[in-house]
Formats: C-alpha cells, sequence, structure tokens
C-alpha cells in the first residue's frame, strides 16, 4: 500500500516555502505529531471508535450480557432459544445452541485484539532487529534473505499463512514452544514467524538510507559500535515507519485470524472463550437459512476494528512523515 | 530610459491555509526596461519567486492575486485561459531553481525543447528539432545533437541549466525571469550560467528578472536592484547606488553578512523573517531593526520614498543617512 | 538490458530452487505424505509402503530430503508426476482446467477492477481534498480494510438467498462455473455465475489501484517539471496527459506486476466461498487432504509465476523511466 497523501501538503509546502517564519515559535516535534494526526479526521473517529471498542472489551464481564458460552435463556419445546433474530432479550441474535451474539462478540474481539497486539509486537521486534542487522551487515545474505522474503511476501498470504501452520504444528520439538495447533499461543508464533518479513524490509531500507547520513557517520567516527548505533540512532530516527508498520501489523493480524477462522484453520481457544474468526468462520453455515445477524454482525464489527486499525495507522503515517514537515526545506 | 516590459502595480498574492490567511506578497511596485538585467534580492519568504509565479498563474489554486501586472499592455491578473497561455513561454518565459526538478525526467531534452517551440510557432517537429539544437548551442552546451537525445539526469547540473535557459529563449521573450537560477550550483558553474544569462541579454536583447538572495550575484550582471522583505519592496535603486548609497538598514544588514575584502568578519542580522499570518505593525523590518524607534512599530508599513539616488522605504532613511557613512 | 535479462534469468533459477526446496521441506514435513498415504490406503502393506516411499522419494533426513527434492524435480520437470493421494488421480488435467478458470476469472475481474480502478485515482486526484476525493478515498480505504470474504458472504446474502426470498429466485447463483449437471459451453450462464466473484475480486482491485494511481497522480502533479510544463503555454491537457499521467504511470505499472500474488490471493480465497474450481480451490481442497502430490506443483507454478513478474516489474520499470539503469 502506497501513502495517501493528504491534500493539505500541496498548499503547506508552497506556503512554508513562502512565509518561512510561519513555524518560528517553535513548536516540539511531538506536538508538532500529534497536531498532524489531529488533522486527520478519519483517523481520530477512529481512535475514539476503537478506545470505545477497547474499552467494552476490557470490561467484557460489565459489558457483556451473558457469559460467552451462556444460552440466553433456557430452552423449550414452547419457546426455543436457537436462531433467535435480534430482539430485546438478546440485541445481535443468538446463534444455533441460543447463546447471545453480542455478548459473544465481545468475549471474541478480546481474544482477537490480545492476538493483533501481542503478535504485531513481537513481529516488529524480530523484524526491527533482522532488518537492522541486514541493513547494518550488508552484502550476499543480505541480498539473498531479501530475495527470498520478497518472493515469500508476494505469495497469497493465505498460502504462505496455511503452509508455515503445517510446518509449525508438524515439528515435534517446537511444540513447547507454539503449544497445541488449536491454541491462540500457536496463532500468535504463527503470525510472528510470517509478520516478520514486512517490518524487516522497512527497517532495512530505513537502515540503508540513514547509514550515511552524516549523524551516523560522526558516532562511528567517534567509535560507537553497530549496536549502539543502532540502538541510539536507527531505532529513535525510523521510529514513525516503525510505529506505522506496527499498527498495520496489527490489523493484519486480527484480519489473518479471521480467515483462518473463516476457512476453519483458526484457534479453538477453549470451551470457555471464543474469537472473530470462530464467530466469522459460523456467518458460513448461517447464510443459507438466512439467519443475516450471524453474518452480518461478526463481519461488520471485523471490518470496523480493521478499519480503525487501519486509518490509526494512516494518521500516524501522516503524523511521522518527514515530508509532511511544516519546518519547510 | 528603455520601454517598459514588464510592469507590476500594488501586487498581492495571498494564500488562503488551513492556520489562516498568509498575505505573501503585499503590494510590489516593479517596471522592467527592455534588455536590462534587475536583481529581486531577498531572504527566503521575502515574497520575491512567489510575486513572480503569481503573476504568471503558477501557483496553486489556494492563492489569491491582485492588482496588476502587465506585459507590454496586456494585463495578466485575472486574464484568461487563452491569454496566459500566449504569454507563457512566449513573452515571458521562466527559469527556476532546480533544474533536475525542473525538468521531466521521463523525456528527452530535444523533445522538452520541441514542446516549448510548438506551443508558440507553426514549426514541423523536424524543423523544431533543429532549432532546438540549435538553442542548445547557443547555450554552449558541446555536442548539442546527440545532447538533444539524452534525458536531464545525464546531464551535469550547469548543463541543465544551460538546457533550462536554452528552453526559455526558444520563443524569443520579451522577458526571462530566472527565479534563483545559480543557487544549487558550484560557484564555478554559476559564474558560468551568469556568463550566459548576460550573453543572452547583450545579443537578443531580452529583459532578465533575476531573483536572488545573492547580492553577489546581483552586483556581478544586474543593472537595477528591487530588495524585497517580508512581502513588500524595502528599497530600489541601480546598482551602484544600492551598494554606495543604500538607505536601508536590512539592505545594509544584508551587504554586511555579504564577505567582502574590507572587512574582518561578517556581521549577521539578528533575528528571523516575521510570521507571515500575523505580520507586524508598521514597518516588517521594525523588530530585527538596530535603528528602530516607536514609529515604526505603529500605522502602515512605509511606502517607497525617493531619496536622492535611491528609494527607500524606511521612516528614518533621511536621518540614517546623513548619519552613518556606508560601506563604500 | 538484454544482458540485464539474461542475468536475471540465470540467477532466478537458483532462486526458484532454493524457494521450492524451502518449500518442499515445509510441507513434507507439514503434511507428511506417508501419513496421508496410510490414511487414505490404512491396510496398505509394509512393502507397499516401503514402494510408495521409493516411488516419490520420501526419503529422511537432511540428504534424504535432498535426494528426494531432486528426485521430484526431475520427475516434475519431464512430466512424471506422481498421483494425487486421494483419489489416485493425475495431477496435471485437473491443475491445467483450474488454471484455466482462474485465468479467465482473474483477468475479468482485474481487467475491469484495474481500469475502474485508475479512472477513479485520477479523477480524484485532480481535485485533492474536494467532496469526491474525501468519498473515493473513505471508500476505497474501506474497501482494502475489507477481507474478500466478508463482502463475499454479505453479496451473497443480499443478491442469492435475500433476493430469492423478495423475488422467488436468486439475482446471481452462488457456486461453480455452471448449475449441477450442465452440459456444454454457455457463456451466459457462465458470466451469471462469475458476475458475484467477480465482483468481490473488482471491489479489492479498484479501492487499491484508486489509492495507488491517487497518491502516484497527486506526487507527480506536485513536482516541478510540472510549473515548468504550465510555463510553456501548452495546453493544461497537454500538461495533464504529457507530463503528469504518463509519470504517474511509471510506478503503477510495477506495482501492478508484483502486485499479482494479491490478486491471486483475493481469488483464492474468492474461490472457495463460490465453489469455484479455480487454481484456490484446488489448493485449499489438496491442503485439507495433504496431498503432498497436488500441492507441490501448484507451489512451483507459483513460485514461478512470482519470479517471472517481478522480473517484468524490474524491466518495464527500467524501460519506461530513463532514470534507472538496469546493471
Amino acid at each position: 500500500m502506497t501513502d495517501l497523501q493528504q491534500p493539505l501538503s500541496d498548499d503547506l509546502l508552497v506556503v512554508t516555502d513562502a512565509t518561512q517564519g510561519l513555524t518560528s515559535e517553535s513548536v516540539s516535534p511531538a506536538r508538532l505529531a500529534i497536531r498532524r494526526y489531529l488533522h486527520h479526521k478519519g483517523a481520530v473517529v477512529a481512535l475514539v471508535v476503537l478506545s470505545t471498542m477497547a474499552l467494552f472489551v476490557i470490561l467484557a464481564p460489565l459489558t457483556a450480557r451473558y457469559g460467552v458460552n451462556e444460552a440466553v435463556f433456557k430452552t423449550s419445546a414452547a419457546r426455543p432459544n436457537q436462531f433467535l433474530p435480534p430482539q430485546s432479550v438478546a440485541w445481535f441474535g443468538t446463534d444455533d445452541i441460543g447463546r447471545d451474539l453480542y455478548s459473544r462478540l465481545i468475549y471474541g474481539l478480546r481474544v482477537s485484539l490480545l492476538i493483533g497486539l501481542v503478535s504485531a509486537l513481537m513481529g516488529t521486534i524480530v523484524g526491527v532487529s533482522i532488518g537492522a542487522a541486514a541493513g547494518m551487515r550488508g552484502g550476499r545474505i543480505d541480498d539473498v534473505l531479501m530475495r527470498v522474503t520478497d518472493i515469500f511476501l508476494a505469495f497469497p498470504f493465505l498460502v504462505t499463512l496455511l503452509i508455515a501452520r503445517s510446518f509449525l504444528s508438524s515439528v515435534s520439538w517446537l511444540e513447547p514452544i507454539t503449544g497445541p495447533v488449536t491454541s491462540v499461543r500457536f496463532v500468535i508464533v504463527l503470525f510472528v514467524v510470517f509478520g516478520w518479513m514486512v517490518v524487516a524490509r522497512i527497517m532495512r531500507g530505513q537502515v540503508l538510507s540513514l547509514k550515511e547520513r552524516e549523524f551516523v557517520e560522526a558516532s562511528r567516527a567517534l567509535g560507537a559500535s553497530n549496536t549502539r548505533i543502532v540502538v541510539k540512532h536507527l531505532v529513535p530516527n525510523s521510529i514513525g515507519p516503525i510505529l506505522v508498520a506496527l499498527t498495520f501489523s496489527v490489523s493484519g493480524a486480527i484480519v489473518a485470524e479471521s480467515t483462518l477462522g473463516f476457512f476453519g484453520y483458526g484457534p479453538q481457544p477453549g470451551a470457555g472463550q471464543t474469537s472473530l474468526g470462530n464467530l466469522v468462520g459460523g456467518a458460513k453455515g448461517a447464510l443459507l437459512p438466512g439467519y443475516w445477524w450471524l453474518v452480518v454482525f461478526p463481519c461488520v464489527t471485523l471490518v470496523l476494528v480493521a478499519l480503525c486499525v487501519n486509518f490509526i495507522g494512516d494518521g500516524l503515517r501522516d503524523a511521522t512523515d518527514p515530508k509532511l514537515d511544516m519546518g519547510g526545506h | 530610459m528603455a520601454e517598459v516590459v514588464l510592469s507590476l502595480r500594488d501586487f498581492r498574492v495571498g494564500f488562503k491555509t488551513s492556520l489562516g490567511d498568509v498575505a505573501a506578497v503585499r503590494g510590489v511596485d516593479l517596471d522592467v526596461h527592455a534588455g536590462e538585467i534587475v536583481g529581486v534580492v531577498g531572504e527566503s519568504g521575502s515574497g520575491k519567486s512567489v510575486t513572480f509565479l503569481g503573476m504568471m498563474g503558477l501557483l496553486p489554486r489556494s492563492a489569491t492575486i491582485s492588482g496588476s501586472a502587465t506585459v507590454r499592455g496586456t494585463e495578466l491578473v485575472g486574464a484568461s485561459t487563452k491569454t496566459m497561455r500566449g504569454v507563457r513561454g512566449k513573452r515571458v518565459a521562466m527559469i527556476f531553481q532546480d533544474p533536475l526538478s525542473a525538468l521531466n525526467p521521463t523525456h528527452r531534452i530535444g523533445n522538452q525543447i520541441v514542446e516549448m517551440i510548438q506551443a508558440h510557432q507553426d514549426l514541423p517537429k523536424k524543423a523544431a528539432m533543429a532549432r532546438a539544437v540549435e538553442l542548445l548551442d547557443i547555450v554552449g552546451i558541446p555536442q548539442p545533437d546527440q545532447r538533444s537525445q539524452q534525458y536531464p539526469h545525464e546531464f551535469s547540473g550547469g548543463m541543465r541549466q544551460r538546457v533550462m535557459i536554452a528552453m526559455a529563449i526558444a520563443n524569443d521573450p520579451e522577458v526571462l525571469i530566472a527565479d534563483e537560477p545559480t543557487t544549487a550550483l558550484d560557484v564555478t558553474v554559476q559564474a558560468q550560467i551568469l556568463e550566459v544569462m548576460q550573453r543572452i541579454q547583450r545579443d537578443l536583447g531580452t529583459a532578465i528578472v533575476l531573483i536572488t538572495h545573492d547580492l553577489g550575484v546581483v552586483a556581478r550582471v544586474a543593472s537595477r536592484v528591487q530588495v524585497m522583505y517580508a512581502g513588500r519592496a524595502a528599497e530600489r535603486a541601480t546598482v551602484d547606488d544600492v551598494f554606495a548609497n543604500s538607505m536601508h538598514p536590512y539592505t545594509r544588514g544584508l551587504m554586511a553578512s555579504l564577505p567582502g575584502a574590507e572587512r574582518a568578519r561578517l556581521i549577521p542580522i539578528p533575528g528571523s523573517p516575521p510570521n507571515m499570518l500575523r505580520p507586524p505593525p508598521g514597518c516588517s523590518f521594525a523588530p530585527r531593526c538596530a535603528h528602530a524607534v516607536a514609529a515604526c512599530t505603529v500605522g502602515e508599513p512605509p511606502a517607497l520614498v525617493a531619496i536622492g539616488p535611491v528609494e527607500t522605504a524606511c521612516l528614518r532613511a533621511g536621518e540614517l543617512y546623513a548619519e552613518v557613512p556606508t560601506h563604500a | 538490458m538484454l544482458r540485464f535479462v539474461l542475468r536475471r534469468l540465470f540467477w532466478s533459477v537458483p532462486m526458484i530452487i532454493l524457494v521450492t526446496f524451502l518449500v518442499y521441506v515445509a510441507l513434507r514435513l507439514g503434511t507428511d505424505p506417508v501419513k496421508s498415504y496410510l490414511r487414505v490406503n490404512q491396510r496398505a502393506s509394509d512393502k507397499k509402503i516401503q514402494q510408495y516411499i521409493e516411488a516419490n522419494g520420501l526419503y529422511t533426513g537432511v540428504g534424504g530430503y535432498l535426494r528426494g527434492y531432486f528426485q521430484w524435480l526431475t520427475g516434475f520437470l519431464t512430466g512424471d508426476w506422481p498421483r494425487s493421494i486421494k483419489g489416485s488421480r493425475e495431477v496435471w488435467p485437473e491443475f491445467k482446467a483450474a488454471m484455466f478458470n482462474t485465468l479467465r476469472l482473474g483477468l475479468v475481474a482485474s481487467f475491469i477492477g484495474i481500469t475502474i480502478g485508475l479512472c477513479l485515482g485520477i479523477f480524484v486526484a485532480l481535485k485533492p481534498g474536494s467532496l469526491r476525493d474525501t468519498t473515493v478515498n473513505t471508500g476505497a480505504f474501506i474497501a482494502v480494510s475489507t477481507p474478500p470474504y466478508v463482502s463475499a458472504l454479505l453479496l451473497q446474502l443480499v443478491f442469492a438467498v435475500y433476493w430469492s426470498r423478495w423475488f422467488g429466485e436468486p439475482l446471481f447463483p452462488t457456486s461453480g462455473v455452471y448449475p449441477p449437471g450442465h452440459q456444454g459451453f454457455d457463456p451466459f450462464l457462465m458470466l451469471k455465475h462469475m458476475a458475484l466473484p467477480v465482483l468481490v475480486v473488482v471491489i479489492q482491485v479498484v479501492a487499491v489501484y484508486a489509492r495507488y494511481m491517487r497518491a502516484s497522480l497527486l506526487e507527480t502533479l506536485n513536482s516541478e517539471y510540472m510549473r515548468t510544463a504550465r510555463a510553456k503555454g501548452i495546453s493544461e491537457r497537454r500538461v495533464l496527459v504529457r507530463h503528469a499521467l504518463r509519470n504517474a504511470l511509471i510506478p503503477i505499472v510495477t506495482v501492478a506486476a508484483i502486485d499479482i500474488g494479491a490478486i491471486l490471493g483475493g481469488l483464492i480465497i474468492t474461490e472457495r466461498i463460490f465453489s469455484y474450481p479455480g487454481l484456490g480451490d484446488f489448493f485449499l481442497g489438496a491442503y485439507e487432504n495433504g496431498d503432498f502430490p497436488q500441492l507441490m506443483p501448484w507451489m512451483f507454478f507459483f513460485t514461478l509465476v512470482v519470479i517471472v513478474f517481478n522480473l517484468l516489474a524490474d524491466v518495464s520499470y527500467a524501460w519506461l523511466d530513463p532514470r534507472i539503469r538496469l546493471d
């Protein structure tokens, strides 16, 4: 995805050109970034929506009306509780065994957000390390590594994900790390194994361009080690792109979890839990009988979450992109 | 004096931005006579480039332009697209600061010049190309035949600026506006480009407006100078008079910060240009001026007033002129 | 240029071997062909199993994997493909049929999607910040954030399930290329079956390309040579077409070539939902059965496509943009 330039850049550039005294009252970079983020209306709305959802999810025992596996009422021949359309007793309707979809969505989102955040965070850490190492070292190994990741990244992600999944699940000595194939932990490890590549590429590009800059050369001349240069200079100076990549990998992981769930390869998070992927997967069976609520609500929730995270990523990109800097050339 | 080819009267440019309206150019007057080189000098942000981009209609839509700008009687402010197209490239041509980004990277040099020629002359492609090669030769590009088939990235900085000049003079314009043409170049190459421009002015009789922040460049080629500050003219005179009899503290400051033989050290102007969202009342230079008095910071900014051979926009010009000897 | 292409082609051979070997190892470990074989042939004798291992090169150990891989590769290249585990069928005829089905769906969808996407991108880039820009931008953002199965489910729900409730019969069928039991070629029926899957892919492609085009065109529109072009006094139309559009399309061509994997990825998911017998359906079916002999050719084919399109991207970029030198 290439970045969407916000239209404000156009006249701002010209104006800063013309009136350089514009930002002479000095504004700290962080303040400036926040100001630019707030300029992106979609990102602000997304942040509010997502925070609200996160609040609901964190307070799940309070906000959910029923337990995750609790039927809305005891079923009986006279008053069955399965497949109830949305009504006051179950706002989003009930599923095949009479559980409240609204409550299940909250619990499912809890698991999915956790998967998204943890795997994105870990994948980013791995990716930044590998990318920085590749960029600093350079040479043949870097070449081959990057070409191979290029090819894997060019594969349809579902294919790569499925193959990595069966590979990970069959290597017995990995079991202590990954846990069983249906566990949440397994999916997180899978996404880390898969997700570092994008970040690594971004980080490598950053390192390659920053490495030649004066401040890095200067600290190298002063005898700083590679590790120190990476930690002290390269990572802080790449924090914008890293943050953006991190955000997009959160939504990527949430969507990927749902995709796996949809095709029946997702985590089966035990009796007490569910996930967005599970719920979206359940929509398949509900389609033909016409239980629309079981299709629409999980799907809309998934899109809403992915959209919000992506909007936040887009806003962060605006906020941290030096190209949109208001400080002139 | 020769006929006036380009004339600005109370020319103004404003921008609507998300932060508020910015008055980038606030009433500029200027006459350019046939065949002369006029230097327009100022810091970045003084509105010198915006003035001429605005005159040519090359600013984004957020810019509002008022006042008057005429080329031999043709009014450009508020002119129709058709009129503007007839003026651009034909009667007024422009060259820009960074010739690499100003040339289209994916078109051959020859074709870019041909496009300029064919925009205003009814020449077949072949003849236009021959003319393009001839123009490249005029601006001093060796092997113009082969070079015309190359792309901008295959040229050095100085050569690219020569290409820009060749393109600009393709239709024998009345005025050539050169927007910081030497800023991005090495000092030795700067001199060569200035020489090419002087030759153009001498041989073709083209009037040249040389926009620059460098008084040294102006001193070398221009006959008259207009100094700009914060979107207004600060001072106007012939080159010799500006250097000998400048009466505006800002111009003097500029000269003091210029490396020269007589002075041991350079004296920078303190502070930075004003915030154009909220320009200070009175003289815009007053906050940075060592000679400012209370009267300088109230009311309308001062207009140009002729004192001897120099026109100066400074309330205290008269007293200061008597008080302080200039650096000449 | 020719030398570059030849050298890249030469280097792509070890690259293909390396990648497919990694895939081979992952698949061998992941699907365990011997286990899959035993699942289908539950009463196979030890001798039979040994025979199967020999015939397919399913040796163990590091050396065994290498030997097995090259045995597989030789067979693959000489047209001696192992039969599928489930049903012991020939792989190539099914693979070929799936490939043509995917090609038909993919080409139609990409053509429609890219055309509309580029036009939309141009349309909004000319007026950045306007209402239409915001609308298209937000729409594209939503579409990009919507996984294909979500749009597929929602479309099926409206145009098939609920349409038949409201109007008696579904507007579009939800599965297959033809209705069950249909014989022969019928372009109208085929198009009707393709409508929904094509729509799902088109939504994605339009969104992606509209965003690419908008970003790319905005960048060229903001570049300084646009000012030079306008200063020449040529028509605005010529400025936009010859200078802005032409330059904006260069990166798009490259992106289009690299993006082939993403489009195919969308196709896989879409095919599955619509039970469309293409390569995606083929892959997922083979994956479910752990059918190594079906998966390996599929992966090989994809590696080839990815590498060839990457090369195409580089070559077309160098060909279109004189600043890029290939060496």
